[in-house]
């Protein structure tokens, strides 16, 4: 008897399956997915290597430093960087009055101490990065209604992060004739810029390193756009995760410890069953 | 215990003769894990899961208890309190990628747990009541690992929520007012997200009652073992102590060994990255799907595209997805073999293999591909299969199938002979 019910409810699922596969089948061979834009002409973020790589990975402060200097010059104006303190740029190997310099460089929202009204004040090293607009409603107001995403995590919130940001920094180009000619509707809209490595292939952001050049780098390093894009996504790499060299190192030692403490356990399993055949 | 010849627990020093006399704790201990309980010699490192799957439990609970110190159930705070913790408590980046990644491990660990049993017929009589308790715990674990995901208030918290709990407003006439209540209100919002952390904080504590159970009703037959054939003679078993204690000792360490290199430098790889984006209910993301421990069952879901008869395609989804799970309360009485392991069982063998394994194999992949085709049509093949299995198949092959000879004991499965066998009266 349970054996019939379970077959009828068996073949009550199978027949729905083989209903919904059949018209799904004839669907698919009669009314094939009409290919798209994004389909044919978005690419994967470009092979690029960073030091923190791999598991021995470890940040680059002279990059890092120099990947700040770009954010602050550049990003900073739209984009915040909301989960970095300044203090946290000690970790970059700035000095404390240096880090506390960096910080009363930027205004963020206080109490004026004169009369305990809101007002914006000049940073302290306990502050974090201020945000460039207001609210949402601000930032699109500024930025042909995009909101520039927070980028804090931005190498954690894309897939394979921080190659994404350097190749999408690198990557406007003209819009391929190719694309215009099979896809007439997906011209770049006005106020749009063409970016292939982005999802929609059309960013409302406009291509924030223009030239070489346009950050003037301390260490003598050659401020190109391909150095000016790694560098950032180096910066990015570090603010998504400040603890990740700390995390490769002491998982060094836990792998040793534990391989040890395996090894000991497996030879007093081989001791402990020698005399029983199993 | 269950067997004549278990040892039997005698305290020497006069605390522990006081103890067993007031409060017999270690005697409990002693019968449970310890020299008390006989096992079956025979176990393979299938076996193994049970324990490792017990480890799981407590790593998640003592870092998800840490995790809580930090935490705030809140809608305007939770995405940030999660990167507080990470950024600036004492390890907290270890904690929190422990937890996280401590519940995709758990996954492992017990969807092995579970496929051990349906291979070796662990949930035949006289284990009928271990399985059923077995299928609950799989069941709160998937609770408790979906409001979890939804804890940190990130884009794919916010939108799988609202899928999941969209299921419920598949169900006809109560669905939605059923779903509003769930929820405390008509979307995920802090109500359900405050809800959410209380229910994660409780029922990992359900759960450690019913692996109490369930580890109680394995004891009153005892573990089964590779073979199926039950424990005969004191020659069948070893004591649990020293003999299993080692091997899942070595077994602990082998885990713990992957567990760290996943943890320490493949943290974010079974992460998706829009879980990095704070919750916005006004951008939907391009791909919604759940943590790939329910890829399976997502894939079920989604399978079913067509309205069937009167029924609609979404309750369909809901429906087998549900049932694709409640199908295995019922394996004991579906599988009428009286041949325990898949070893000595030459169809359902076949079946199990090429069958049943597959099929998970696609409806794992389809489960984390879009919702296009060819995927879905891969996902309707693979979900058919996985219910004329259990509810056909199985039913069937174990009405008709000639299973191959047994070995008289675990004994002489093992060494070859079993000298007690004379002995033993003929069965």
């Amino acid at each position: 008897m349970a054996r019939i019910l379970s077959i009828l409810v068996g073949l009550f699922f199978t027949v729905a399956l083989l209903w919904s596969f059949g018209l799904g089948f004839y669907t698919w061979t009669t009314e094939p997915a009409a290919a798209t834009a994004e389909h044919e002409f978005h690419l994967h973020p470009k092979n690029v290597h960073f030091a923190s790589d791999g598991p021995f990975g470890k940040f680059d402060n002279q990059q890092l430093q120099r990947g700040f200097q770009v954010y602050k010059e550049v990003c900073s104006a739209c984009h915040s960087l909301s989960h970095v303190a300044f203090r946290d740029l000690e970790q970059l190997g700035y000095s404390e009055a240096e880090v506390k310099a960096i910080a009363a460089g930027f205004t963020v929202p206080g109490t004026d101490p004169n009369t305990g009204e809101s007002a914006m004040v000049p940073g302290s090293p306990t502050d974090y990065f201020p945000k460039p607009f207001a609210n949402d409603i601000a930032a699109r107001a500024a930025n042909n209604n995009a909101v520039p995403p927070d980028l804090s995590l931005m190498t954690k919130a894309r897939h394979n992060g921080p190659a994404y940001v350097y190749s999408l920094l690198t990557g406007y180009r003209d819009q391929p004739a190719e694309l215009l000619k099979h896809f007439p509707e997906a011209k770049t809209p006005p106020g749009l810029h063409y970016n292939p490595y982005f999802a929609n292939l059309n960013l409302a952001m406009a291509p924030p390193l223009s030239g070489d050049g346009q950050v003037e780098y301390g260490d003598g390093t050659k401020s190109t756009v391909d150095q000016m894009a790694k560098d950032v996504a180096a910066f990015l790499i570090w603010t998504a995760e400040p603890t990740l060299e700390k995390r490769k190192q002491t998982g060094w030692a836990v792998l040793g410890f534990l391989l040890f403490a395996t090894i000991l356990g497996y030879m007093s399993y081989r001791n402990i069953w020698s005399d029983k055949k199993h | 215990m269950s067997f004549p010849w278990a040892n039997e627990y005698k305290p020497s020093h006069p605390f522990m003769k006081w103890m067993d006399e007031k409060l017999p704790l270690p005697r409990l201990v002693y019968n449970s894990v310890g020299g008390g309980y006989p096992v079956p010699r025979n176990l393979n490192y299938f076996w193994n899961f049970g324990f490792l799957a017990l480890i799981c439990l407590t790593i998640q609970i003592v870092t998800g208890i840490v995790m809580a110190m930090h935490y705030a159930a809140n809608t305007a705070v939770a995405f940030d309190t999660i990167e507080h913790t990470v950024r600036d408590v004492n390890w907290g980046w270890l904690f929190r990628y422990a937890h996280a990644n401590g519940a995709s491990a758990f996954f492992v660990v017990i969807y092995i747990h579970i496929f051990r049993g349906f291979y070796y017929g662990s949930y035949k009589a006289p284990r009928e009541m271990v399985w059923l308790l077995g299928v609950v715990i799989f069941l709160l674990m998937m609770a408790t690992a979906f409001m979890g995901y939804v804890l940190p208030w990130g884009q794919m918290s916010f939108w799988g929520a609202k899928v999941i709990t969209g299921l419920f407003g598949a169900i006809p006439l109560v669905g939605e007012p059923l779903q509003q209540w769930l929820l405390g209100g008509f979307a995920p919002d802090n109500a359900a997200l405050n809800r959410f952390f209380s229910l994660h904080y409780l029922l990992p504590f359900v759960i450690v009652g019913v692996v109490v159970l369930h580890i109680w009703a394995l004891h009153i037959p005892g573990s089964s073992n590779p073979t199926g054939v039950e424990v005969k003679t004191e020659s069948d078993t070893v004591p649990f102590y020293p003999y299993y204690i080692a091997k899942d000792g070595w077994a602990v360490g082998a885990f713990a060994f992957l567990f760290a290199a996943a943890v320490f430098f493949f943290p974010n790889s079974l992460g998706h990255p829009d879980n990095y984006i704070p919750a916005n209910p006004m951008s939907t993301p391009a791909h919604i799907v759940p943590e790939w421990y329910f890829w399976p069952f997502y894939a079920i879901l989604r399978a079913f595209t067509q309205d069937f008869f009167f029924i609609p395609a979404k309750l369909m989804g809901v429906l087998a997805m549900f049932g694709a799970i409640l199908v295995w309360f019922f394996l004991p009485w579906l599988d009428k073999s009286p041949v325990r392991s898949g070893s000595y069982r030459p169809t359902y063998k076949k079946f199990f293999w090429f069958g049943l394994i597959p099929a998970m194999a696609v409806l794992f992949y389809c489960g984390g591909a879009p919702a296009a085709e060819p995927y879905v049509m891969f996902s309707q093949i693979a979900a058919l299969y996985y219910f004329a299995h259990f509810l056909i198949i199985l039913p069937i092959v174990s009405a008709i199938e000639k299973p191959l000879p047994l070995p008289y004991s675990i004994t002489e499965a093992v060494l070859g002979k079993d000298d007690g066998a004379e002995l033993a009266p003929t069965a």
